[in-house]
């Protein structure tokens, strides 16, 4: 059983734009081709398009470049400003005025801010290692052709694609393990997404069995072959997944509302809801309210700036997973 | 093939260490996600968590008949299906759309630069998305402070239970609508060249190539996205929605997935909890494996095929 249309083939088949060379490029004997892809070739029959329709199509897509880019611009910015320039601004800054990181340190100097942070990081990388390193190897298990029970076991996966316990059986199961305010509840009920273990394994059956066979005749076992031959031949797909194992335990705020009470183990989206969403003043928090005689930025900056603080682990990881994704999600949800 | 010779010890002597490697998955599996399933027998019960499952008494098909008697339970059905429908309507084509004006970019960089932007939305937490557009839409937020400068009247959209299902549906788009170009965009780059340029020598316009080569090329990947979509139908935008239910009201926000939260989990109600939340589970079910099978019918691949 696979998730299976013939698009998946395209972008892995063949590389993304493969720039068509213009004869006169050949003919100019341009040194740097590659760096010089300025444009793709377009085809006589293609036809110029008109001013008008390319001026509509830059201006549509820069507005949704905007309507992306703006917001976040606007909560970056204001969590940098001052409580003056917040003031005057009436509320969001769009216009920069003095910047200051008074917020950050405030809401970093100790406190609930700063613990759920820890907490969010610690969850985020345990979970993230642990739920990569059990989805690898459950992959290359399942991924050998005619091994023993590797079909009932699949079957042990797929079922879960498709029915889901419940949240109440789940909340009493985890709840009666005694992990109710105890951070194992946010890694260990969604350690294994059966999706991610079948991107995986698709993506070991797609290596040539050629190369395995090689390494089996030189007389390695299965866990050398997945070591020294699968791991570093799938170093991009096993980057996505464990991007979305990491942003699936950095981003969840459910489980940890059913799961943990106590607000010092509270991982940093919870506090996001209940101080910047809901307006709830937290106890000993460092995100204190008005001090106007230390003149410590309160509201709005800190608000902001513990936005910034769920933002920034993602838009530190991105640049780096982000030229993986058409192949690594193509292969994973087309093919699974 | 000499496979079937091999005697079963031996087949477990060869491969011993990728049932090893299984085990731990497998492990997590049957602990996370099989033991509940079997804890779904409290629907049957009177369960009371003093006593434990065990020790509860079994009352048949009670718990059942009090949710289908419900009527806040089949307004949140009713919801479910309003919110999905809607979002399937006013969500699903923007993603397509997209993809064929981004398509249509010559230029790599420009192309990768903004796939790289309308992307990265997709990775932002509910509570991040709701967040913001609290402070751009809200009653102190951006937009209403720019018209109160301008001298209008201010409005609150996040409270507003009217045009809550516009709300959640543009919160939607700007979080995943980038994202689900990506399916699209891979379809669109495994369409033949030679098509166009046949079609072109035959006269067709830019538009009639669209039409007649490229939209039948992503049919496929419509139609699975399609029945996906239609499968997923009782599971809206859980976190989402649970986010927004205090500002909205239950009237509007209450889903079937929040419904069985405040049940069970707030009002202490398991069993009826439990029963609800089973029979939504046992729906979604049958309209993956309906779907899939419509998929089947229509000659498309579906979700999964037998291999």
């Amino acid at each position: 059983m696979s998730i299976q249309t013939d698009v998946g083939q395209g972008p892995l088949s063949r590389p993304d734009a493969v720039p068509v060379p213009a004869p006169e490029r050949a003919a100019r004997r341009d040194p740097a081709p590659r760096r010089r892809r300025v444009s793709r070739h377009r085809n006589a029959w293609e036809g110029r398009p008109s001013p008008l329709g390319q001026g509509v199509k830059a201006l549509v897509l820069t507005i949704v470049v905007l309507i992306v880019l703006v917001p976040l611009y606007t909560v970056v910015l204001t969590s940098f400003s001052t409580t003056a320039d917040v003031n005057r601004s009436g509320g969001m800054v769009l216009i920069p005025g003095d910047l200051t990181i008074a917020a950050y340190a405030q809401i970093l100097s100790g406190g609930i801010v700063t613990r759920a942070a820890g907490v969010s990081v610690v969850v985020t990388t345990v979970g993230t290692i642990l739920s990569t390193v059990v989805s690898v190897l459950a992959a290359y298990g399942l991924s050998r052709p005619g091994s023993l029970l590797h079909r009932p076991i699949l079957f042990v996966f797929l079922i879960t694609m498709f029915f889901g316990a419940g949240m109440i059986p789940t909340y009493l199961l985890v709840s009666n393990l005694g992990l109710i305010d105890n951070l194992w509840a946010l890694i260990l009920p969604g350690a294994v997404s059966a999706f991610n273990v079948l991107i995986l394994r698709s993506f070991f059956m797609g290596i040539d069995p050629a190369i395995t066979e090689a390494a089996r005749i030189d007389g390695a076992g299965d866990w050398r072959i997945l070591g020294r031959i699968m791991m570093p031949m799938s170093t991009a797909v096993t980057a996505v997944v464990a991007l979305f194992y990491g942003v699936g335990y950095f981003n969840a705020f459910f489980n940890a509302m059913l799961y943990i009470n106590d607000n010092t183990l509270w991982p940093l989206q919870l506090v996001l809801r209940s101080y910047v969403l809901q307006g709830v003043t937290l106890p000993g928090s460092g995100t204190g309210q008005v001090d106007v005689a230390t003149g410590a930025v309160t509201g709005l900056p800190v608000k902001m700036a513990i936005m910034v603080l769920a933002l920034i682990p993602i838009l530190l990881v991105y640049p780096f997973v982000q030229r993986h994704f058409t192949k690594g999600v193509i292969f994973g949800a087309v093919k699974g | 093939m000499p496979l079937n010779r091999i005697t079963w010890r031996d087949r477990l002597r060869r491969d011993r260490s990728l049932l090893l490697m299984t085990l731990p998955a497998v492990g997590l599996l049957v602990v996370f996600a099989y033991v509940p399933m079997l804890g779904n027998v409290i629907a049957w019960q009177d369960y009371s968590p003093y006593v434990g499952i065990t020790n509860s008494p079994f009352v048949g098909w009670d718990n059942f008949v009090r949710v289908f008697n419900n009527p806040q339970f089949l307004h949140a059905v009713g919801n479910t299906l309003l919110i999905t429908g809607f979002q399937l309507v006013f969500f699903f084509p923007i993603p397509i759309v997209l993809a064929l004006l981004l398509n249509s970019v010559v230029t790599p960089t420009i192309r990768t630069t903004i796939q790289s932007i309308i992307y990265l939305p997709h990775f932002f937490s509910w509570v991040l998305v709701v967040t913001i557009f609290q402070q751009i839409f809200g009653g102190a937020g951006l937009v209403n402070r720019l018209l109160a400068q301008g001298g209008f009247s201010g409005f609150d959209l996040m409270t507003n239970p009217d045009t809550f299902l516009l709300l959640i549906t543009s919160q939607a788009v700007w979080k995943d609508a980038g994202w689900g170009i990506i399916i699209f965009l891979a379809a669109l780059a495994t369409v033949d060249p030679a098509h166009y340029e046949a079609s072109a020598m035959d006269g067709a316009g830019r538009w009639r190539r669209m039409w007649h080569i490229t939209l039948p090329a992503i049919r496929p990947v419509i139609i699975l996205l399609l029945i996906l979509r239609l499968g997923d139908a009782l599971t809206v935008g859980f976190e989402q929605l649970i986010l927004q239910r205090g500002a909205v009201g239950a009237g509007v926000a209450e889903v079937i997935d929040t419904y069985v939260y405040y049940q069970g989990v707030v009002n202490g109600d398991w069993a009826f909890a439990a029963a609800a939340g089973l029979v939504k589970g046992l729906v979604s079910l049958a309209l993956v494996l309906g779907a899939n099978k419509l998929a089947h019918v229509f000659g498309e691949d579906g979700v999964y095929r037998k291999s």
